[in-house]
């Protein structure tokens, strides 16, 4: 038992719909702390994996063990940020902050309390009493980014949250979640298509096959330091020798799915 | 000057222009006054009008009615429609019913709740609610079925319960529809009540046209519709702040910012 706990333990998983096999054989293994990265082209099953961890889709064949504990129904541990925009938009920054506590049955007074250091945290001081829509995309994200933290789940998953936003604002948005996440280490699996991304934050990077069908063709260790500089990391030697030996990898299948997509 | 200012002035103009061409035909003896009263007349009738008791209550009571079935009317139909929203079974027994009870003309239902409910204020309350329960119900079902299932995804995701997801989310986004609706639906009040004080009853501004009708007194008709298009664009302005407040978390649209 010298090894730590997995947070995340996917063991040959197979996911179908219908006749269809979306995936073929995913490994995952995410230790406690650990920060991985999920890459793959598109259509490769990324988010379906992410929806397995949730216990939102069962497996068709495989085993999905959570703190070593078989998953059955809704995984309780895990907080889950979703691709695409899920902020209420009728309330304000600081109420959407705290819209998990008053779910979980906390008075508004309480949660807009607890709330207040979350925006903070992410960078978003002085915007507490605006909507959605007077907020722009970063900041939206950053109302995301805190909406799931401030549950303080065990295990983070994050899908692809920040591909719709320009290089500047993403790479805000890496530093941000870096010091959050070197702050108050939990597991977090985050999936990208982006290798750099990839490995700006991550421990481990994972890389799926092209879809349908796919599996897990990599699984590479990124040994650099950190704290990480994110604007100053992928002009390193390391950076740039470990981009390419993934890419070797990746580029092989993204190549692929441009065939199979026609 | 602005374009807002021009258009005002314009429609002003026209206003002024047409009621001077009136008041000018009758004076020259073009317009028969009997049945086109001058302006002038009108202004005179409601000016009477306005110095006696009688018509202050019957703009209280047609007031009433209208309050009464909006509020009744927005009530039952949020809650159907919010009920019909979230069980798709029982939308689809009941909505060929609801299509069938919301095709009737509801005018022709006033003699009958007159019949049912008497003179008094209920058979207008009532035709009111039919008419104003309609507009809130599609409403509601609509924002219901039309909540962003991404949002209602994160939601779940954020272990919202049935309870939760109603007030935070059905909710409010049914709200959207149902307060751009209101403009209706208050439109849809003012005739329930008008039109079943027409067809029968003792008081109010339906009432008030009903009778000058009776005796052929076109002026009294005309000041009497006048009176009721003042009244309607009171509550209007009323509705718009009321929107306006309510809906502050929404992005204004692109041609007024
Ligand atoms: N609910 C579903 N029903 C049928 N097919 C699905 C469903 N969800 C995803 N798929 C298919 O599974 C594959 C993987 O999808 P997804 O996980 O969304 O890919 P990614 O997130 O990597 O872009 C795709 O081919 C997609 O069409
Ligand atoms: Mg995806």
């Amino acid at each position: 038992m010298g090894r730590p706990r997995l947070a995340v333990d996917l063991r040959d998983v197979m996911i179908r719909f219908g006749d269809f096999t979306a995936v073929k054989s995913m490994n995952l293994q995410v230790a406690e702390t650990e920060f991985v990265a999920v890459v793959g082209p598109t259509g490769c099953g990324k988010s379906t994996i992410l929806n397995t961890v949730t216990g939102l889709l069962k497996p068709a064949a495989g085993d999905v063990r959570i703190f070593g504990k078989s998953l059955t129904g809704l995984n309780g541990q895990s907080g889950y940020m979703l691709q695409q925009e899920g902020l209420l938009p009728w309330k304000t920054a600081h109420d959407n902050v705290g819209l998990g506590l008053v779910f979980q049955g906390s008075s508004i007074a309480k949660a807009r309390e607890q709330a207040r250091p979350w925006l903070a945290k992410v960078g978003l001081k002085g915007f507490e009493e605006r909507y959605p829509h007077q907020l722009s995309g970063g900041q939206r994200k950053r109302v995301a980014m805190a909406q799931t933290l401030i549950m303080e789940p065990k295990i983070v998953l994050m899908d692809e949250p920040f591909s719709a936003l320009d290089v500047h604002t993403r790479r805000l948005m890496h530093r941000i979640l870096l010091d959050l996440w070197q702050a108050d280490r939990r597991s977090l699996v985050f999936i990208t298509h982006d290798l750099d991304e990839a490995i700006t934050l991550a421990d481990r990077v994972v890389v799926m096959s092209a879809g349908p069908a796919s599996r897990m063709v990599a699984d590479v260790r990124i040994a650099l330091p950190r704290p990480r500089d994110v604007s100053a990391l992928q002009t390193t030697d390391e950076f740039v020798a470990l981009y390419r030996e993934i890419w070797s990898l990746l580029g092989a299948e993204v190549e692929k799915s441009y065939v199979t997509q026609g | 000057m602005s374009r807002r200012g021009r258009v005002a002035l314009t429609q002003f103009a026209i206003v002024l222009g047409l009621i001077l061409i009136w008041e000018l035909g009758v004076w020259a003896g073009l317009i028969d006054p009997f049945f086109f009263p001058a302006p002038s007349t009108l202004v005179v009738r409601i000016g009477d009008w306005m110095s006696t008791a009688d018509f202050w209550t019957d703009i209280g009571i047609t007031l009433l009615e209208t309050v009464l079935s909006f509020l009744a009317g927005i009530g039952i139909g949020t809650a159907l429609g919010i009920w019909l929203g979230l069980s798709p079974f029982a939308a689809e027994v009941v909505q060929p019913f609801i299509k069938m009870f919301n095709a009737i003309p509801r005018i022709l239902l006033g003699p009958i709740f007159v019949i049912w409910f008497g003179l008094g204020l209920t058979s207008k309350v009532a035709l009111g609610v039919t008419l104003v329960l309609f507009v809130a119900f599609f409403n509601t079902f609509q924002g219901v079925r039309e909540v962003n299932p991404v949002v209602l995804a994160n939601a779940r995701l954020l272990r919202a319960s049935k309870s939760s997801l109603l007030r935070h989310v059905y909710l409010p986004s049914a709200t959207t529809w149902i307060l751009s609706s209101l403009r209706v639906s208050v439109g849809m009040a003012v005739m329930g009540a008008v039109v079943a004080e027409y067809l029968g009853s003792s008081a109010g501004l339906g009432h008030l046209i009903a009778q000058a009708e009776g005796v052929l007194d076109a002026t009294g008709v005309f000041a009497g519709i006048i009176v009721l298009s003042a009244f309607v664009v009171v509550l209007d302005a009323i509705v718009d702040c009321a929107e306006k407040r309510l809906l502050v978390w929404r992005p204004a649209p692109a041609h007024e910012s």
